[in-house]
């Protein structure tokens, strides 16, 4: 990290040395006003997303059709400049629709690998939960993986690759609901809502969102974007604050509150995202703060509800187990 | 030795460093009293070990250790005639200890080296057999600090933790053990006596005897050791009236003086006397039954009786530090003989002494008072050349003639012997008393030490009208010894020990000054008995006459009461010690709680910070500022300590108005 972010860039507005944290934050206040230009009144969701793509995680947004999922996946791609592809899951998809197919070719008398949708650095996987299950899991598979195997040849995905996967809400019809173990493998779940009345009034005035979105500057590059995800590690957590994360962890899988606990590997996830939240917001270390916002996100998909607060939401469960859940001083 | 030979053996496992040092702590002491051959053993284990680290030499395999064993109890059963008792175990905890030392392997042994440092507790708990002086006192203390150090290091693992955490910690763990110890030894219940009666050979008996013969004074008039030490409370008695009463001895078998069985009573054998004189004594362990008391006893010390002859007798021997409180009449008479006392005062062996015999019948029919039979013996003592000496020529065959008409020169028991057989056969009722006589005062002079070079022999008469009236023929031909002590009375008081010589030497001062410590170690600590406890309760507390039960309810109390105290300290120096910052951030949230701003228990930093500036828009600058700075040293990755120190200072200054 101590090449440059500009450097690898090639457009070195600041001098070649080792970027500040300072300076770190100005560019990615940079990027959330720009997303927030798009999106209004969503800054809160606009930073989750960016601190899971950050966080090397996916993404996925649970909300009813007309939200905004789309165009919030293309400001992402576009800012970020990141090549983006979008696939419309249906219920009657292959999984060869998602990955590729071999196809015969006459001149070359072989079978060429034609690569499918989700050979991009950022995925759109819309209404994911239209598809089966099979052509579900083909598509997290790539995502856990980072490669594609079909026909026996392993195929990489380009770096960075991201998924923004978005879910109707499950009541709705005609739907395969993820199952909990793939859910795991989406790193944040936001829901973006119905705008407030004043973001609502901005976007009926404005301009359409498709011409803004062409307009839009990129300001970074897939390369400065790995370096990024690279200094997402090194944010530093100090040791009452991992004593603090292992407490809330503890406290999901006692108390009752939930049927069960978050994993080890949600653990490490939360650590990681608190990072990026930490980074995001221009600090070098993670504060409990970090972790208390991100915590919804990332569990609520993860856990269910126990038997005693049967009907409750997720969430509230979660910002009541934060508040119970005392900080190290 | 190389440098780096040193490093070889795991760490934890070597002897060089603190554990060789603290175990050769433990062990030095006891050279005075094991073998010198097992004090030459404990040298070579040790070196062999020191051997093994360095130059990987071989450590004897199991079989040798074992034959070693065996080969070491034998020689120590042979040297003592016995394994058991305090001399053979303490030879044996010795010699297992050296032994221990070559069982303790160098890669791994950790276990071995965890039982040699409590080994080394043992040995410091065995030296307190012999002596419980300040000294010793100081010395375990030491050793104990030495062994819990070692105990530190070898239990860690990697090496160990450096010195000055090491002594940090053993000092922890000393300060908190001070107040437990004062507890229990203040308030737990004293018994009358020792807690446990010791092996045989650990009461070892010393100072004036049951029995007197040729010899016995003289032998004892050359050690310096103290036999007790003395306070008076009122005035001080004249120098020649110092006799410090002990064993009344009144039957002769023609070489030796016994004492004769008697019951201690309440009866004190005076009839009249003057004013009483008060004082306090310090008796140093004697193993014997009897105390010592001026001439002649007036009041009883608690467990104690007094015999019809003027003798203090305890119910059990004094095997540790007596302090008692006594008074005693300078001046007396005492009442008639009865006809079987008499006799008893009266009875010599008709073989025993011949010549002394026909000159006490001759006495007998010149002097019709007995007191001119007394005064006759005294002159004799006077014109003839009689020599007063510690190391008088041989008496084989009969001590009180070849005393009186051949050899002429004796100590004081050989004196006193006489004197009695004498006054016998001149038909006086006489008898030998012993104990000590006069003593030395301490350089600031508020007490007296009686050492046991100041033992002596002297006689009693009974005479019509007094009673009994003590005469001391010693004083008839070296008046010196009544007024100056040993030393100055003999013509050769080199044979003295430094001491007793009573000189002027900076040695004798300082020694005397180390006699002082003693002399409070002994009042404050050693003697601490029964009665001492009670009289120091009924002060501290007004608690008078503090029974069993009282005592136990107390001693519970305050072991509560300081484990408490100690369980409280330990909690806050572990916060406060482990975390200062964490500190002062309490004490800030204390005062935003104070003006209600309290922080809630899952609030970070910065949404605290964000809580306040909407709730007191005037305090957002001052506390934000503090918050920010507090966050980035409690989670950022290198704290910076100036900035640590900083933060602490506006923590402290801090004072938010409501």
């Amino acid at each position: 990290m101590e090449r440059t972010l500009e450097a690898v860039q090639g457009t070195a507005a600041a001098p070649a040395t080792a970027i500040s944290t300072a300076a770190l934050r100005e560019r990615l206040d940079a990027i959330i006003r720009q997303l927030g230009s798009i999106i209004l009144g969503k800054e809160p969701a606009l930073r989750l997303a960016l601190a899971c793509l950050l966080a090397r995680g996916h993404l996925l947004i649970e909300d009813l059709p007309g939200m905004g999922k789309t165009t919030l996946a293309q400001a992402l791609a576009r800012t970020l400049g990141l090549e983006y592809r979008r696939i419309q899951f249906t219920s009657d998809m292959l999984p060869a629709d998602i990955l590729g197919a071999s196809v015969y070719d006459r001149e070359q008398g072989a079978f060429v690998f034609h690569p499918g949708p989700v050979f991009a650095q950022l995925v759109l996987a819309d209404e994911i939960n239209r598809a089966s299950p099979k052509t579900q899991s083909a598509l997290l598979e790539a995502m856990e993986e980072g490669q594609v195997t079909s026909e026996g040849h392993t195929r990489r995905l380009p770096q960075p690759f991201f998924v923004i996967a978005t879910q109707n809400p499950a009541t709705q019809l005609g739907t395969f609901p993820l199952p909990e173990s793939q859910l795991d493998r989406f790193l944040l779940r936001v829901r973006l809502g119905y705008p407030d009345p004043k973001a609502e009034r901005a976007l009926l005035a404005g301009e359409d969102r498709r011409r803004l979105l062409d307009r839009l500057p990129v300001l970074i590059d897939p390369p400065g974007l790995l370096l990024l995800q690279a200094r997402v590690e090194r944010v530093h957590a100090a040791d009452v604050l991992l004593d603090y994360v292992q407490a809330l962890i503890s406290a999901t899988r006692h108390g009752g509150q939930f049927e069960t606990g978050l994993s080890p590997r949600a653990g490490l996830a939360l650590l990681r995202v608190a990072r990026a939240w930490a980074l995001l917001a221009g600090r070098d270390h993670v504060l409990p703060e970090d972790v208390q916002v991100t915590l919804p996100a990332l569990a609520g998909h993860r856990l269910r509800p126990g038997a005693q607060n049967a009907g409750a939401r997720a969430d509230e469960l979660l910002q009541r187990l934060v508040n119970s859940v005392p900080l190290p001083v | 030795m190389r440098p780096e030979a040193w490093t070889r053996p795991a760490p934890g496992a070597r002897l060089y460093g603190l554990p060789g040092l603290a175990l050769l702590c433990a062990m030095a002491p006891h050279v005075t009293v094991v073998p010198l051959w097992l004090a030459a053993v404990f040298i070579a284990t040790g070196l062999w070990r020191l051997g093994a680290e360095a130059r990987d030499w071989a450590l004897p395999n199991r079989w040798l250790l074992a034959a070693a064993t065996v080969a070491l109890c034998g020689a120590i059963g042979w040297q003592y005639r016995t394994l058991f008792g305090r001399e053979a175990g303490v030879a044996l905890l010795y010699a297992m200890t050296s032994l221990k030392l070559l069982e303790w392997r160098v890669h791994g042994g950790q276990r071995d080296a965890l039982v040699l440092m409590l080994l080394g507790y043992l040995l410091v708990m065995a030296r307190m057999l012999y002596d419980q002086g300040p000294v010793t006192a100081l010395w375990a203390l030491a050793s104990v600090a030495l062994t819990l150090a070692a105990q530190v290091r070898v239990a860690s693992d990697g090496g160990g933790p450096p010195v000055a955490a090491v002594a940090r910690l053993v000092g922890g763990l000393l300060a908190r053990a001070v107040p437990l110890a004062l507890v229990l030894f203040v308030l737990f219940p004293r018994v009358p006596g020792p807690l446990w009666s010791l092996p045989q050979d650990a009461a070892a008996r010393t100072g004036v005897g049951e029995d007197m013969s040729p010899g016995t004074i003289a032998e004892l008039s050359r050690s310096d050791a103290v036999a007790f030490r003395v306070r008076f409370t009122g005035g001080l008695p004249a120098a020649d009236r110092r006799y410090w009463r002990g064993p009344v001895l009144d039957r002769y078998d023609g070489r030796t003086w016994r004492m004769s069985e008697e019951l201690p009573g309440e009866h004190f054998p005076q009839t009249e006397a003057s004013q009483a004189l008060s004082y306090v004594v310090t008796l140093e362990p004697s193993g014997r039954r009897w105390l010592y008391a001026l001439d002649l006893p007036d009041s009883l010390p608690a467990q104690t009786g007094v015999t019809a002859s003027g003798m203090l007798m305890r119910r059990s021997a004094v095997t540790e530090v007596v302090r008692y409180e006594q008074r005693s009449v300078l001046e007396y008479r005492t009442g008639p003989l009865t006809s079987w006392e008499r006799s008893r005062a009266l009875r010599l062996p008709s073989t025993a002494a011949p010549r002394a015999q026909a000159l006490g019948r001759e006495w007998r029919t010149r002097f019709a008072d007995p007191a001119e039979r007394v005064q006759a013996a005294l002159t004799m003592f006077r014109r003839e050349p009689f020599r007063y000496t510690l190391s008088p020529p041989l008496t084989p065959t009969d001590a009180v003639d070849e005393f009186l008409f051949d050899t002429r020169a004796g100590f004081c028991e050989h004196y006193a012997g006489a004197f009695v057989a004498l006054m016998r056969a001149a038909e006086v009722p006489a008898r030998v008393v012993t104990g000590y006589l006069g003593g030395e005062p301490s350089p600031g002079g508020d007490y007296f030490i009686v050492r046991q070079s100041d033992a002596h022999a002297w006689a009693e008469v009974w005479l019509e009208g007094r009673g009994w009236t003590r005469i001391d023929p010693t004083a008839a031909i070296a008046p010196e010894r009544v007024e100056r002590g040993t030393a100055s009375a003999i013509p050769d008081p080199d044979s003295l020990s430094l001491l007793s010589r009573r000189g002027e030497s900076w040695v004798a001062i300082a020694l005397l000054k180390l006699d002082a410590l003693e002399y409070a170690w002994n009042e404050w600590v050693l003697a601490y008995g029964p009665e001492r406890q009670r009289e120091l309760l009924g002060w501290l507390l007004g608690w008078r006459d503090i029974d069993w039960r009282g005592l136990i309810l107390l001693l519970v109390s305050a072991l509560a009461i300081v484990g408490l105290a100690l369980a409280l300290l330990n909690r806050r120096s572990r916060r406060q010690g482990r975390d200062p910052l964490g500190r002062s951030y309490a004490r800030f949230c204390a005062r935003l709680a104070a003006i209600g701003l309290a922080r809630q228990a899952s609030e970070g930093p910065l949404s605290y910070r964000a809580r306040i500036a909407r709730l007191r828009p005037d305090l957002a600058d001052a506390t934000g500022q503090i918050l920010v700075r507090y966050a980035e040293l409690r989670f950022g990755e290198h704290p910076d300590p100036q900035r640590l120190r900083e933060l602490n200072a506006q923590l402290r200054r801090f004072r938010p108005r409501a």
